[in-house]
């Protein structure tokens, strides 16, 4: 689904240049859940911006359904850090926004109406329709950003920290709903994280990147069964075991962790 | 925190202190007239101001309305002029630096220097009164425009880059419409100059106007009928402006929780 060979990304900075990422090999199958970690400045966010078409790669190639991305494209979308909902838009308003910027839509706006609807029932948002997003939580507001994310049913979805700046418990709720969703909807995502735990709970593979330049590191595979929480779950110790992995591997001690 | 006072939180309050507030300013003007025993010429009373306001009503109130057509003329012109402009200079630094110096040289010249050219300029009519009232008006509607144009938070620019919008939606879905509270304080600064550049337009080669009231009863010391026009003034100032907070309570609900 998203392909990217020998992708490496330079930034002309105030003090020269900045090599942001280097020899990025990196192939997501369809359906796959894989989140990327790493320090923060190692990269992990222009790399989602690469996919996303948001910024072209200096060098390399990034493809997504087995074309070059030359820009950002309507089977993909893009969730941030902060809800980035339009202040003055009512909770379904934010979330047919993309309906209404792309007007050359597959679906009438009756059709997005419902799903929009559906979406906020999905993660618990009915009601509030009509809100301005002021008058939500930080966490529903970042709800109404998912829901916005899957209005037109992305094959792909790039997410960068979305959760990072919610509380514990909101955090806990949210990361299973989105396990949830993308179980019933079959979608790619790409996730960005700085948190250990998160990465594993979500992925079926976690990317490790070095810092300066963002490098990949490893790439670990996570096969404990899901539904997976990052509360209580049947699997405490697998989790420990990987996250103490993945731990060592961002603390850069070198080559004898790897094995 | 303590709980909110019914002084602070209720919405009654905050019509009745304003009034408080006026109603012992008042009190104290005529208490100082009554216990310094001044004389009219000098002060006259708040009852002397009111009998005179009411001995010549529809005279008075017809000024007002003269130097209120002016102001509100001049200051939509304003809008009208000075809004484009702000948009021009935050599309392009080259325009910014060519106009900038010359707006604020604009805006540093004494108005009251240029009142009698203006008159030289364009004659007796109202058209002197309006410029001068859209010279004082001008530049607060256009840094603020221009301030709030650049206000835009990046991740909602992001966010509609990555929904592929065009330049044009970007620029109506997104940068005017967050701008808009600070075009509205660049108005509210900009009404209350817009009195003060009518009176002085008025104090020029006028027939008509509060201001031409004030000058007139200057030169024959009737002060009881200058402190009735300057009533007036402040009562068409206050309305001007909270005439303006109205409208953007009205168009702009989602603004208010900002503050």
């Amino acid at each position: 689904m998203i392909r990217l060979d020998g992708v490496g990304q330079v930034f002309d900075g105030r003090e020269g240049r900045v090599t942001a990422l280097e020899k990025i090999d990196l192939h997501v199958r369809g359906g796959e859940f894989v989140t990327l970690i790493g320090r923060s400045g190692c990269g992990k966010s222009t790399l989602l911006r690469l996919i996303a078409g948001l910024l072209p790669p200096t060098s390399g190639s990034v493809q997504v359904a087995e074309e070059p991305v030359t820009g950002p494209r309507r089977d993909v979308s893009f969730m941030f850090q902060r809800p980035a909902l339009l202040p003055w838009r009512s909770v379904l308003s934010n979330v047919m926004l993309p309906v209404e910027i792309d007007k050359g839509s597959d679906r009438g706006k009756a059709a997005y109406r419902d799903r929009a609807h559906q979406l906020l029932e999905l993660v618990g948002l009915q009601g509030f329709e009509r809100r301005l997003p002021h008058e939500l939580s930080g966490g529903m507001q970042q709800r109404v950003s998912l829901c916005r994310s899957l209005i037109r049913d992305p094959q792909v979805m790039l997410m960068d920290e979305p959760f990072s700046a919610l509380d514990a418990l909101t955090r806990t709720e949210l990361s299973e709903e989105l396990q949830r969703i993308k179980m019933e909807l079959a979608t790619t995502i790409v996730f960005v994280t700085h948190s250990i735990e998160e990465a594993v709970v979500l992925a079926d593979r976690v990317v490790v990147l070095t810092p300066r330049p963002g490098r990949m590191r490893e790439v670990v595979d996570i096969d404990i069964p899901r539904p997976r929480s990052l509360a209580q779950n049947a699997y405490v110790t697998e989790v420990a075991k990987i996250s103490a992995r993945l731990h060592a591997l961002l603390s850069e001690k070198d080559s004898e962790d790897r094995r | 925190m303590t709980k909110r006072s019914w002084l602070t939180g209720s919405p009654a309050a905050a019509v009745i202190l304003p009034i408080i507030g006026l109603a012992a300013a008042i009190a104290l003007w005529w208490l100082a007239t009554v216990v310094f025993s001044i004389q009219p010429y000098l002060l006259p009373t708040p009852w002397d101001v009111v009998v005179k306001f009411f001995d010549q009503p529809g005279a008075l109130l017809s000024e007002t309305g003269t130097s209120l057509l002016e102001t509100i003329e001049g200051f939509l012109l304003a809008i009208v002029i000075g809004v484009p402009i702000a948009l021009l200079i935050v599309r392009s630094v080259v325009l910014e630096r060519l106009v900038y110096p010359l707006l604020l040289m604009v805006n540093s010249i004494p108005k009251v220097a240029i009142a009698p050219l203006l008159v030289v300029w364009m004659g007796f009519g109202q058209w002197p009164k309006i410029v001068m009232v859209l010279l004082m008006c001008f530049f607060p509607i256009v840094i603020s425009t221009a301030q709030g144009m650049k206000s835009t938070p990046t991740e909602l620019v992001e966010l509609m880059r990555s929904l592929n919008a065009t330049r044009a939606q970007e620029f109506f879905k997104l940068r005017l419409r967050y701008a808009m509270p600070q075009i509205f304080t660049g108005f509210k600064v900009a009404i209350s100059l817009a009195v003060i550049g009518a009176v002085i337009g008025e104090f020029v080669g006028a027939t008509k106007g509060l201001g031409y009231v004030i000058q007139q009863s200057g030169a024959s010391a009737d002060t009881t009928l200058a402190f009735a026009a300057i009533m007036l003034l402040s009562v068409m100032s206050i309305v001007l402006f909270y005439g303006l907070v109205l409208l953007e309570h009205l168009l702009l609900p989602w603004a208010q929780e900002k503050r």
